[in-house]
């Protein structure tokens, strides 16, 4: 009877909270909801600030926030950026991951020590040598000072994950392959390789997701509108409409610039949430 | 792990030349994006650079100046401070709390998980812009929602008091990171510890002060310290939202440091005040890893 008293305690306690989690899923939620709500209102509607639902339902929003910026451009632009620094994270990243997890050296320790420290630099105190540098380069206003770094192991973080992922990986497997005569190169890149996919995904999405949000960088590198990424776009959007009471081509523009990143979420969701755990961090 | 196969040890030691060769492009990148920066900006601190003409060395007067003149400085690391002081905590909390709440694993837990994840993933401009006209002093939409609770309007970026709190009020929905960590490491606490203490009676509460906690407590510090890495260089939120107003009170570390180098072209200063912040978070670190001992617990110390 006691147990049955207790079970009936805790089933109402598991209501409180299912009921919690639903209000607090509604709080996370609201911004994106309302961002919508906003981007499909009409004129009329955006001016009537109280009403949280659009009605009437109108795309000229969009419309207009797509023909007063150009978000095709920024778009193109970031995707170009994005691109390149996942190709240059994947390569560099995987082969320096391989080296520390399978490889031996004296010097391998106090490295990967200086490579875990390199995470803590700021980033404030390389940017403005790196800027002056591309400057002398004639390098502002291109791609390179955002994606150059991408081939050069930069991401310190993604390294980490990929070593981890390795040094799970049992030795093994490059044993047989040498008996067959297989170089080392051959080993990492047709074995070990294909075996870590699930963790190359999440160094794909954590790229995806930095290069598109990413702010500061462009912001120092890229002056000229037409090199702008979507993030430094859609600010300079807001800087140009900001002064109208009408904030609906604004937000449909944001909600333009999400929309990637949703649809990427909502097809890899375990690899987010994977990225984190499987780095190892926890315990 | 490497102790484990002393056999395979001995064989892999042949291979430090290929060890060299795979990390190459990491050594590569190490040295021309920031070792060489780190040595020139040093370097550049002690010069008065504007980026044009001046580049004479002045000595440590760059750090004389901003240690006991620069009036900016002193503001804007407070406002730094006031943003980690209250977001570390909050946030920490929150993510404790929403992991715990997750690892009850009732019905749709999953769900719960992406959409608390969601706002993590959309840390962005579009979602900063999307704050600031919710937040809006007249017509923005969480005033529309207070004055239907009969309460007045909030001038909430635009009063010096509300300015900072509502920005580290948006920050506390980007917690994702930090939630899925705790959750990892909530997963790997043993439930017959649980049990063990249902038997003594512990309530809730106690059950997470004696148990769950000490035993997350390595994930949430390590949670801590990225928080407050992160805080010293928040910038784009306010140079987003506020520009670093009203009265300057979310003029951050991060915008006074922009502002130096690239609105006024003081690089050598501002150089100066980027090793300043390094300085700093460094001292910091090891505050946090002094006073880890105190609370953090790693479970060979029970053993």
């Amino acid at each position: 009877m006691g147990k049955d008293k207790r079970h009936m305690k805790k089933s109402a306690g598991n209501i409180m909270i299912q009921i919690l989690l639903v209000i607090l899923a509604a709080l996370f939620l609201f911004p994106f909801v309302w961002m919508l709500c906003t981007s499909l209102k009409t004129e009329a509607g955006i001016a009537d600030y109280k009403q949280f639902f659009p009605w009437p339902v109108s795309f000229r929003a969009f419309e207009k926030g797509w023909k007063g910026g150009k978000f095709l451009i920024y778009i193109w632009n970031t995707v170009k950026i994005a691109g390149l620094c996942v190709i240059g994270t994947v390569c560099s990243c995987s082969l320096v991951g391989f080296g520390f997890a399978k490889f031996q050296s004296k010097a391998k320790n106090i490295l990967f020590l200086v490579l875990l420290a390199t995470m803590m630099v700021p980033q404030t105190v390389t940017l403005i040598p790196m800027y002056i540098m591309y400057s002398k380069f004639h390098w502002l206003n291109t791609i390179y000072p955002l994606v150059l770094p991408a081939f050069f192991g930069t991401s310190t973080f993604n390294i980490f994950l990929l070593r981890q992922f390795f040094a799970g990986l049992p030795n093994d497997l490059a044993e047989a392959a040498k008996i067959d005569g297989c170089s080392w190169f051959g080993i990492f890149s047709r074995i070990y390789l294909p075996n870590c996919k699930p963790a190359l995904l999440v160094v794909v999405i954590n790229q995806l997701v930095f290069c598109w949000n990413d702010y500061m960088a462009p912001l120092i590198y890229l002056g000229r509108p037409a090199k702008f990424t979507i993030a430094l776009g859609l600010n300079a959007f807001k800087g140009e409409a900001g002064s109208t009471m009408d904030i609906g081509p604004i937000m449909a523009m944001a909600v333009v610039t999400i929309l990637p990143l949703l649809i990427l979420y909502l097809c890899f969701q375990k690899y987010f949430v994977e990225g984190v755990a499987a780095s190892g961090i926890k315990g | 792990m490497v102790k484990q196969n002393g056999k395979k040890k001995k064989k892999l030691n042949d291979t430090s030349k290929l060890f060299w060769i795979f990390i190459s492009p990491w050594l590569a990148g190490f040295c021309a994006f920031t070792c060489f920066p780190m040595l020139y900006s040093f370097a550049m601190s002690f010069t008065n650079w504007n980026g044009l003409t001046n580049r004479d060395f002045v000595g440590i007067s760059n750090f004389i100046q901003i240690l006991t003149k620069d009036k900016t400085f002193g503001l804007s690391l407070r406002n730094t401070f006031f943003y980690i002081g209250v977001s570390v905590p909050l946030n920490t909390a929150v993510s404790v709390f929403l992991a715990t709440l997750l690892n009850k694993r009732l019905p749709g837990t999953n769900v719960f998980r992406g959409i608390f994840y969601l706002p993590t993933i959309c840390t962005g401009v579009a979602t900063y812009i999307a704050w600031t006209y919710l937040f809006n002093g007249t017509n923005g939409f969480i005033n529309v929602m207070l004055n239907a609770l009969g309460m007045e309007s909030i001038n909430f970026l635009g009063n010096r008091n509300t300015a900072m709190l509502s920005i580290i009020f948006m920050d506390m929905f980007c917690i994702g990171t930090a939630m899925t960590i705790v959750l990892a490491g909530l997963q790997d606490v043993p439930r017959d510890y649980y049990e063990a203490a249902d038997l003594d009676g512990a309530n809730g509460i106690q059950r997470f002060w004696h148990i769950t906690f000490p035993l997350i407590s390595p994930v949430v510090f390590f949670n801590v310290l990225m928080a407050i890495i992160k805080g010293l260089q928040i910038f784009t939120q306010p140079y987003v939202m506020t520009g670093g107003g009203p009265a300057q009170s979310t003029y951050v570390y991060g915008l006074y440091l922009y502002n130096t180098a690239f609105s006024y072209g003081k690089f050598g200063y501002a150089s100066a005040l980027a090793w300043v912040l390094f300085i700093i978070m460094i001292l910091l670190t090891l505050v946090i890893l002094g006073t880890s001992k105190f609370w953090v617990f790693y479970r060979e110390d029970v053993n």
